[in-house]
């Protein structure tokens, strides 16, 4: 068992707690830059799409856990930095001028929502992003003179100063330094003053108005973060799967997105890594389970759908924490041994007073 | 120049008029309270005076500067804070946040330096570190600092609330009900703790009360409320033994 | 023009489903579609597989799905009962997965198109000139008939004024004795009837197939436009925007009748997100 007994403002502000954090994030940090050396090619595989989804869960993150807004529509943000990247990259830019530029011009339809959306909660904000998710696909889709239409669009490997990133290792890097460059960046956040803010507005948006945050400013800035992010997510998506088209950035590729926040654990960094973790392996688990079923159970093609339906239901049901939440407890019960209680993370129950006459 | 004046402050609500015609005027480094019974509009002419939403009638006055028309966000800036009568704290942040998210009109970092975790900013958020432990010591909430608000019992809450408010460093510090759900004791740290903000700190108090000795022991100048109208002003001796105070409390004699 | 109001009954009857259930729970049910998929589903196979009537199935697949609607509750929405709007959302949306997935599982349904037989097939009536379907009559005819049972109900008995107090305050229904739980269940029935009500209408136009309830999605838009929660408003939402798509359709070009619906919420929340029937929200402090 450890106590921190803080002496000074500093320790406030640091990234690790205690000695053991850097220890264990060091150990992890040299195991990710082994990785690909000691790895399958197929695992290398699957890390590319971890990272990437990763970064974009930073985003709505940042969005749906932090700042308490809704989005079922984030998939636009991907496709606009998918294809942005893509047709930089085809006009012959190099990385360091597509890849921002896909981030801004993610950010720039981030405010091109979050300002409507401003005076909007809960439900109504979750339509009208769900709106803008089918408006942008439709765009795409009709606008096939700059996108391929459903066509889709072919996308080269990334490029720097002429160094190709057309090798599984060379993405890796990658894609693994963008990710902890987005993460560093936003924990920066969370400890200073606009990460405070949006937390404010998160739990309580009438007392951080009246505390001196501009709700309007802050709001969109979440948004416009959120998408910048997700618009990086996207870029790297596609040099990593070299094909991008319409369909893969429907309301459906949205859920995806949320259910990585959701499974992860809401309002913490580490629950988007283990949810985009938890949707990459899934599938993949899916897959090698069907091996051992009965030949019957085995062909259902409904099993995918079936499986995630369920563990979406089940983990907001039995573990509304999310993986994170369950690594806490876990971690909790092993620090405090054997004086684990068991109510330590319970909620309070709580009766729905409707948000309409409140 | 008034510190803080209201005049003619009036809004209905779907026909009815929850302030009606309402004028009174602070002065500075006093402590004014409202009182009335429920529903008199008190907490009202707080939400007025916080802009969150617009006043149907009237104007009010900060240091000479007109609020109507201005945002909420802007009202803090001005230096004006409030607590309110429910508890609208953060509750999923630690006590230290919810402090130090009062001083965030005196920020001076941008996003991108934010982001970047500059030196400026860590000068920064040592500052404001410095400055929340300053109430923190004065409400003594010290062993509660990294504790999360959810789990906090009522009373904490309500001194927390209070701290937020002063960690703004307002010049006007609007208090909701400061001792409702407050046991005596409480109460009574409530009692030394305004006298000691309009003392020590200079800060001006406006506050609406119902607990009649918590508002005879500090406050200056008392207003009282009935329906949406003042019925009277002036010392707390004087107001409370005022004939229509009386009747608007206790009923007249029928 | 015809088939645009048609439609758009069907949008209306799908916002109703969780107009009912928003009323009275403050969820929001994005697996309407699904129950109204898997309630065609049934329909299919009381025409089908049992052989019944046009008007017994209709009754059947309300029962059964009526006992399906009230069993997902007890089962799904109940443990998370209390929990953040949006949490609930997303078990719905989970819901929503596993119906589809369930559907294309069962032998005999799987992933296979279907058609389903009504007594208005291709018939048409003749009127001053203009040709209507009377499919489309129909479908106008009988949700009119339930949107006033409805009414009725809602209005005058105490099951659905109890339904309308859980939804406005759980903890203060429960003091006065209503049994909150039961009367969730049976709303979570009554809805998931309704979408049955609205898919076997839909069948005949978009055949019966387990990806058939996306257009449910569309009854968002109409509820939302109608005023979320508002019981006319999400009829009259929805015929607008049937109205709106097929106007759409045919004027203006291709592609847009597919977002059009999106197009009008996106503009009816910028000005006037309570729609047309709707209150607005005010936290008091």
């Amino acid at each position: 068992m450890r106590f921190i007994f803080k002496t000074d403002y500093r320790q406030d502000l640091r990234l690790f707690r205690h000695g053991g954090y850097v220890f264990w994030y060091g150990l992890l940090g040299v195991a990710l830059v082994a990785a690909p050396f000691m790895l399958s090619e197929y695992l290398i595989s699957q890390l590319h799409f971890i990272c990437i989804y990763s970064i974009v869960g930073f985003g709505l993150m940042l969005l749906v856990g932090f700042t308490g807004q809704i989005s079922l529509g984030h998939a636009a943000f991907l496709a606009v930095g998918a294809y942005t990247e893509a047709l930089l990259q085809g006009a012959g830019m190099p990385l360091w001028v597509s890849l921002p530029s896909a981030a801004l011009l993610s950010a720039a339809a981030g405010i091109i929502i979050g300002i409507p959306a401003l005076r909007l909660k809960g439900i109504y904000l979750a339509i009208a992003t769900l709106a803008f998710n089918v408006i942008v696909e439709e765009i795409i889709t009709r606008w096939e003179g700059l996108t391929g239409g459903n066509g889709g669009k072919h996308v080269k490997a990334a490029e720097l100063f002429g160094f190709t990133f057309d090798s599984d290792v060379s993405f890796y890097f990658l894609c693994l330094s963008l990710t902890v460059l987005s993460c560093l960046m936003l924990i920066n956040l969370l400890r200073s003053p606009t990460g405070r803010a949006f937390v404010a507005i998160r739990d309580s948006e009438i007392s951080a108005s009246c505390m001196g945050v501009n709700l309007a400013k802050y709001k969109t800035m979440s948004f416009a973060l959120s998408a910048a992010l997700t618009g990086v997510g996207g870029a790297l998506y596609a040099h990593k799967i070299t094909f991008i088209s319409p369909e893969q950035f429907t309301l459906l590729a949205s859920i995806e997105l949320v259910t990585i926040v959701i499974i992860g654990g809401i309002g913490s960094l580490h629950g988007a890594v283990f949810g985009a973790a938890f949707i990459i392996v899934l599938p993949q688990l899916i897959a090698v389970a069907k091996d051992y079923l009965p030949s019957g159970a085995a062909g259902i093609s409904g099993l995918q759908a079936i499986v995630f339906g369920v563990l979406l239901v089940a983990f907001i049901i039995f573990e509304p924490m999310g993986i994170y939440g369950r690594w806490l407890k876990v971690r909790t019960w092993f620090e405090l041994f054997p004086f684990y209680r068991q109510g330590m993370f319970r909620r309070q129950k709580s009766y729905m007073k409707s948000e309409r006459l409140r | 120049m008034s510190f803080f004046k209201v005049e003619d402050l009036g809004i209905s609500f779907g026909g009815v008029r929850a302030v009606d015609a309402v004028s009174f005027e602070v002065n500075q480094r006093e402590v004014y309270t409202i009182i009335g019974p429920n529903g008199a509009g008190k907490t009202t002419i707080f939400n007025l005076i916080g802009l969150l939403y617009p006043a149907s009638s009237g104007t009010i006055r900060f240091e000479g500067r007109t609020l109507n028309g201005l945002a909420p966000h802007r009202v803090s800036q001005l230096g004006i804070a409030r607590t309110f009568q429910n508890i609208e704290l953060f509750e999923h942040a630690t006590v230290l946040q919810n402090l130090l998210i009062g001083r965030h009109r005196h920020r001076a970092t941008s996003l991108w330096q934010e982001l970047l975790f500059t030196p400026a900013v860590r000068r920064a958020e040592l500052a404001q570190r410095e400055a929340v432990e300053k109430v923190i010591d004065f409400l003594e909430l010290a062993h509660y600092r990294d504790g999360l608000v959810a789990g906090l019992p009522y009373g904490v809450r309500k001194v927390i609330e209070l701290g937020r408010a002063l960690a703004t460093e307002p010049k006007l510090l609007l208090l909701d009900e400061p001792s409702s759900g407050l046991n005596p004791e409480e109460t009574n740290e409530m009692a030394f703790w305004i006298e000691d903000i309009q003392k020590e700190l200079g800060i001006t108090v406006l506050m609406v009360e119902h607990d009649m000795n918590l508002v005879s022991r500090v406050s200056d100048r008392v207003l009282a409320l009935n329906e949406g109208r003042v019925i009277a002003e002036g010392t707390p001796a004087e107001v409370q033994s005022h004939a229509a105070v009386i009747e608007a409390y206790l009923g007249g004699n029928d | 023009m015809l088939a645009g109001v048609a439609q758009g009954c069907v949008y209306a009857l799908v916002a109703l489903g969780f107009v009912l259930i928003y009323k009275a729970t403050e969820t929001v049910n994005f697996a309407q579609g699904d129950l109204m998929m898997l309630g065609a589903f049934f329909a299919l196979t009381g025409s089908t597989t049992l052989g019944l009537p046009y008007w017994l199935t209709i009754v059947f697949a309300l029962v059964v799905m009526a006992v399906f609607g009230m069993l997902a509750e007890r089962l799904v929405l109940r443990p998370v009962l209390g929990y953040p709007a949006f949490t609930v959302v997303m078990v719905t949306i989970g819901m929503g997965y596993i119906l589809r997935g369930l559907v294309t599982t069962i032998p005999g349904w799987g992933t296979d198109t279907y058609t389903f037989a009504t007594p208005f097939a291709d018939a048409v009536i003749r009127l001053g000139g203009v040709v209507l379907a009377v499919q489309q009559l129909a479908v106008i005819a009988m949700t009119t008939a339930l949107c006033l049972a409805l009414y009725l109900f809602f209005r005058y008995a105490k099951l659905g004024v109890a339904m309308q107090a859980t939804s406005q305050n759980q903890l203060a229904a429960y003091y006065m004795g209503i049994p909150v739980r039961r009367v969730n269940m049976l709303i979570w029935g009554l809805s998931a009837a309704v979408a049955t009500f609205a898919g076997i209408l839909l069948a005949p136009v978009t055949f019966v197939h387990s990806n058939m309830g996306f257009i449910g999605l569309k009854a968002f838009p109409a509820a939302v436009v109608g005023g979320f929660g508002s019981v006319p408003g999400s009829i009259v939402g929805g015929l607008i925007i049937g109205v709106v798509e097929s106007l759409a359709g045919y004027y203006l070009p291709e592609g847009i009748k597919d977002v059009a619906a999106y197009v009008v919420v996106l503009i009816v929340l910028m000005v006037k997100p309570s729609g047309i029937f709707g209150d607005t929200v005010r936290k008091k402090v």
